[in-house]
Order: structure tokens, then C-alpha cells, then sequence
């Protein structure tokens, strides 16, 4: 036997040698675990299936330009899932764009600067904002940052920003407060514990060596984060980014109270919007059962469900490359 | 200036932009906090906890939404905790560098991080549409499944930290792999898988979106499993947004209740775990 045996190989080596005494609580047992462990396969495949199944009516009915035509109107039952996916990535990705940042500056400050017995309170208070109920968000941003912004901070950005050419576009309308840029950053403040924690733990496992050597040749404290810990770390942080990145896409309650909930497509960071997690939570309630809004609800279901599952896997795949060697 | 005062002062800086970003997001948690104290408070008295929900303006509590919420959470815990442990278990104990295990486990974190709102729709194409009804079950189940993935994932983490020599020395018994798993290694655990359920119920808690299409909400009385639910996330979203102002405040009163549980429940898990690891 190799002497650097893990103690789990240990232990299934010693199980095996153990069976022959001919106990039969064991095999139950381990078919148990094993049965656990293959539900939980199941039940991904599960949730695939039935999603797909759910929504296939509507994808037969819409064909697959259902996935881009941006008409919704349950009226004449013409439904498809453009305005929602573009909400969806658009509202997703301001988060990020707002998240990134914040998050690069938090993990130094947590790495590199803060004193040494603040480090962990602060931490767990970063912490903190990831527990708070997405619904909480939702009334907070609702109530408090729907009206402030409404009052304060899109009035002057129209009068600023709209008379400019081409990016003008993003700041048309009347300052309604709901819409994709409240929205995108309501999802940032949601996203960002989850980015930063991911960025404290990439670089607290930059081997030390490697810093002090930068430190050696005279390097000061931001060149050393900028130069040696992020590059170390870089695909694991990607990873990180992306995994905040598939939480936006999907979050619902927080989205639904603060994104205005039209389904018509515009430009302005300032309209109203969807994603396609808000316009279900939205309009199941007036979607019969076995009607075809409900379909093409389903079918949203799923194509969010592919999306995330496409950004969670890529990003399980580059923080594991990273962080287990 | 020189380069060493231009990368000095860059230093400083970042420095300084860096603290104040770490400040702005204790401001943000504080302000969510302060707005919950501010306005909830003053909606809390007696009659949320011994009432329950009324038209606006008769002067109902939360109660049904209360209990509904704690049934819902309990059937969820019954159901999910068994099948989590022993999903971590097998992924600790006997699945270890199996490609089964690999990809249990890359499910399991993309469960984890799934969008909740599809595994509502899911329970609702699984149970809701050929039973015919929306159901206590139906919103406990959906809950179980989020509670599995947070249970496997924390009693992985946890049974990995058990020293080897434990369960080497149970075997030398002549121990059974059900008892060495159940009697030694579980114990050794116990704290940290006791934190994972803690917050696993933190995250069933707090969760509205799975519940809007199982379990529905219910403005009576209701605690039988096979009929609509009411819960605490559910009545605030319907108050929240509704027009009278004491349905409203009652919103407010429902979210301070739920974010105090949820929140002493995650600084109570992560108390334990900082003590374990």
C-alpha cells in the first residue's frame, strides 16, 4: 500500500476487506449513499426535462424564432422571448459592470489593507448582504432606491447625457426611477458579496513567496495585487465574475419589484424593462393552465435555465482549474 | 514628480479608493438594516404574531403566513436533510475521485446556484399540474430542493476535515462502514453539518420565487399540506405592492422578521464553522 493513501481510499480499502463477514446492513448502506448521490444527477435531469417539455408546445407554435422576436402580447397570443433575454443579459451585465470594481477594491482592502482583528467582521459583513432575502432587496430598492432615483440621479444624467449623440440613446425618457439601470444595480449590490468573497479566497492562496519576492525588488502594495496576486489568480477570478454573472440572470424577486415589468423593447437605461425571471413570477398568475402563455412561459423557463447552466458551468470550471491544481 | 512619488501616490490612491469602497458596502448593508428597523418596528405589535391576514384595513396579522412559512420550512428540512447528508457522505466517503462523484458534485454546485424561480416552475410541471392543485407539498418540496444542495456541499466540506486516524481506528474494531459513518465520523461532524442545515434553512427562509407557483399563499387559516399555503415571503410580496398603506406596513413588519431570523441564523452557522475550521 502507497503510504500517502487518503483516508477515504483507506477506509473503502478496509470496507471491502471487511464485507466477506457477511453482514447485509453494509451493502444497504452504501447503496443508500449511492442512491443519494445518483438523485441528485436525476433531478438536474429532471428539471431539464420537464422545463423542455413544458415549453416545447410554445417552441412548435413560435418555431425558433421565438427566441429573438420581441412581440409579447397575450392578446392576440403572440409570444416571443427577445425582450426578456436581452433584459435578462442587459440588466446582468451593468450588474457586473458595477460589481467588478467594488469587488477588486473590497478584496484589497480585505487582503492587503484593513488591520488584522477588522479583517473578519468586515468580511462577514460583506458577507451579510448576500443573505438578506432577494425579496428584501426588492422592497428596499421599490421604496427607497426607486424614488431617489426617480428625484435625484436620472433628471440631471437626461438633461447631461441624452443631447449626446449615439450614447444619448441610453439616457432617453422620463425619469420613471424603475427600469434596467435600477434593476442592474440592485442585482450589483446582490452580486457582489458573492464576487468578492470568491476574489478574498483566490488571493489569499497566492503563495506568499512569490509576493515577497515582488516586494523584494522594491514593488508598493497596489503593484504587487495589480501585478503578482491578480494575474495568479486570474482564471479562478473569471470564474468568480461569471458565477456572480449567473446569479443576476436568474434572481427574480429583487428584479421584478424594480425593473418597471414592460415588455417592450427600448434602448434607454432609464425604461422600463423584463427578464425573463420577472416576466414569469409576473404574469403566471394570469396564465391558465395548458394555455399557451403558460407554454411559452415554460419555454422562458428553459432558456434561462440553458443560459445559466452554460455561465455556472464555465464558471465551476475555471475557479476549480485554479483553486484545486 | 518622480516615479517613486507617482507609484507612491497610486498606491495611496487605490488605497484610499479600495477603503472606501469596503465602507460604501457596510453603508449599503446598513442603510437595507436601517430601512427594515425604521419602518418595521413600528408595524410590529402583538396582532402580526396572533392574527391572521385580513382585508385592508381590518387589522389582520401574519400569523397563517408565519406558521405556513415553518411547516413548509419543516416538511422541506424532513425531506431534504436525509437525502443531502447522504448525498455529502457519498461524495466524502465513497464516491471520492470517481467520475460519478465529479459529476454529482458539479450538479450539485450548479444547483446550488440554479435560478430559484425554475425550480418552482419545475415542482409546478412536476406535482402542481397533475395533481391538479397548488399544495403545501408541492411549495415544501421545492424548498427540499434547495435545501439539498446547501446541505451536500457544507457536509462534504465538513467530513473532509475529520482526521483520517478516527475512522482507521473504528475499522480496526471490526466496525461496520454504516456505523463507522454514523456513530463516528457523523459525530466528529456534527457541529459543522448542524450549521449547514442552519443554513440551509436561512436560504428556504427567504425564498419567495419557488413559492409563487407551488404552494401559492393563502389568505386563511391553512395548515393542511394538501391545500394552498400561505408563508411570510409570499404575503409580503402581495402586500408590498398593494395600495393600502397598512397592508404595506405589515409588509415591512413581515421583512424585518424574516431578515432577523435569516441573518441570526447565518451568523450563528458562521460562528460554528469559523470554530471547527
Amino acid at each position: 500500500m502507497d503510504a500517502t493513501l487518503t483516508g477515504t481510499q483507506a477506509s473503502s480499502v478496509i470496507a471491502t476487506a471487511h464485507k466477506p463477514t457477511g453482514r447485509i446492513s453494509d451493502p444497504i448502506f452504501v447503496a443508500l449513499l449511492w442512491a443519494s448521490g445518483i438523485f441528485v444527477l436525476i433531478l438536474l435531469g429532471l428539471i431539464i426535462a420537464m422545463l423542455f417539455e413544458g415549453g416545447l408546445p410554445a417552441l412548435k407554435e413560435f418555431g425558433i424564432s421565438f427566441l429573438w422576436s420581441t412581440s409579447w402580447n397575450p392578446v392576440t397570443e403572440r409570444f416571443g422571448a427577445g425582450v426578456m433575454v436581452s433584459g435578462t443579459l442587459f440588466s446582468a451585465v451593468i450588474a457586473v459592470i458595477v460589481a467588478l470594481p467594488l469587488s477588486f477594491g473590497i478584496a484589497f482592502f480585505l487582503t492587503e489593507i484593513a488591520p488584522g482583528p477588522l479583517r473578519r467582521p468586515i468580511g462577514v459583513a460583506v458577507q451579510l448582504l448576500a443573505a438578506i432575502p432577494s425579496i428584501i432587496y426588492g422592497m428596499w430598492g421599490f421604496f427607497i432606491v426607486v424614488p431617489l432615483m426617480a428625484a435625484y440621479v436620472q433628471p440631471p444624467l437626461i438633461e447631461l447625457l441624452s443631447p449626446i449623440p449615439f450614447i444619448g440613446a441610453l439616457f432617453q425618457g422620463p425619469p420613471l426611477g424603475a427600469g434596467m439601470l435600477t434593476a442592474g444595480l440592485i442585482l450589483a449590490l446582490m452580486i457582489l458579496p458573492f464576487i468578492t468573497a470568491m476574489f478574498v479566497e483566490v488571493l489569499e492562496s497566492v503563495p506568499p513567496m512569490i509576493k515577497e519576492s515582488a516586494y523584494g525588488v522594491g514593488a508598493t502594495t497596489y503593484e504587487v495585487y495589480r501585478n503578482v496576486s491578480v494575474p495568479y489568480g486570474r482564471a479562478a477570478m473569471v470564474g468568480a465574475v461569471m458565477l456572480g454573472l449567473g446569479r443576476a440572470l436568474g434572481e427574480t424577486m429583487a428584479v421584478t419589484f424594480v425593473i418597471g415589468n414592460a415588455t417592450r423593447m427600448s434602448a434607454s437605461l432609464f425604461a422600463p424593462g423584463a427578464t425573463i425571471a420577472s416576466t414569469i413570477a409576473n404574469e403566471f398568475p394570469e396564465a391558465s393552465q395548458g394555455s399557451l402563455k403558460l407554454q411559452a412561459l415554460l419555454e422562458l423557463g428553459f432558456i434561462l435555465f440553458v443560459i445559466s447552466f452554460i455561465v455556472l458551468a464555465l464558471s465551476r470550471l475555471l475557479v476549480r482549474s485554479k483553486l484545486k491544481g | 514628480m518622480s516615479s517613486l512619488a507617482r507609484r507612491r501616490a497610486t498606491d495611496y490612491t487605490v488605497k484610499a479608493i479600495s477603503t472606501g469602497f469596503a465602507a460604501l458596502s457596510l453603508v449599503l448593508l446598513a442603510w437595507i438594516l436601517w430601512t427594515l428597523l425604521s419602518r418595521g418596528l413600528p408595524a410590529l405589535g402583538p396582532h402580526v404574531f396572533t392574527k391572521i391576514t385580513a382585508p385592508p384595513g381590518a387589522g389582520g396579522g401574519l400569523l397563517n403566513a408565519i406558521v405556513g412559512s415553518l411547516i413548509q420550512i419543516g416538511v422541506a428540512l424532513v425531506i431534504g436533510t436525509p437525502i443531502g447528508l447522504m448525498c455529502g457522505t457519498f461524495l466524502a466517503e465513497n464516491g471520492r475521485g470517481t467520475q460519478i462523484a465529479n459529476a454529482v458534485r458539479f450538479v450539485n454546485d450548479v444547483l446550488l446556484s440554479a435560478p430559484s424561480i425554475l425550480i418552482g416552475l419545475f415542482v409546478y410541471q412536476l406535482l402542481v399540474v397533475p395533481v391538479g392543485g397548488f399544495s403545501g407539498w408541492a411549495g415544501s418540496i421545492a424548498l427540499a430542493i434547495l435545501v439539498i444542495p446547501v446541505v451536500v456541499r457544507t457536509t462534504e466540506d465538513m467530513l473532509n476535515l475529520v482526521p483520517i486516524g478516527l475512522r482507521e481506528a473504528a475499522f480496526a474494531l471490526g466496525a461496520p462502514q454504516w456505523k463507522v459513518v454514523t456513530f463516528i465520523t457523523w459525530r466528529a461532524a456534527r457541529a459543522g453539518i448542524v450549521t449547514g442545515i442552519l443554513l440551509a434553512v436561512a436560504r428556504a427562509a427567504g425564498e419567495t420565487a419557488p413559492l409563487l407557483f407551488t404552494s401559492l399563499g393563502n389568505n386563511g387559516w391553512s395548515i393542511s399540506l394538501n391545500a394552498p399555503m400561505a408563508s411570510l415571503p409570499i404575503a409580503i410580496y402581495q402586500y408590498a405592492a398593494s395600495p393600502f398603506e397598512d397592508w404595506v406596513a405589515l409588509a415591512w413588519a413581515g421583512a424585518l422578521i424574516i431578515t432577523v431570523g435569516v441573518l441570526t441564523l447565518n451568523i450563528l452557522s458562521r460562528l460554528v464553522l469559523a470554530k471547527m475550521k
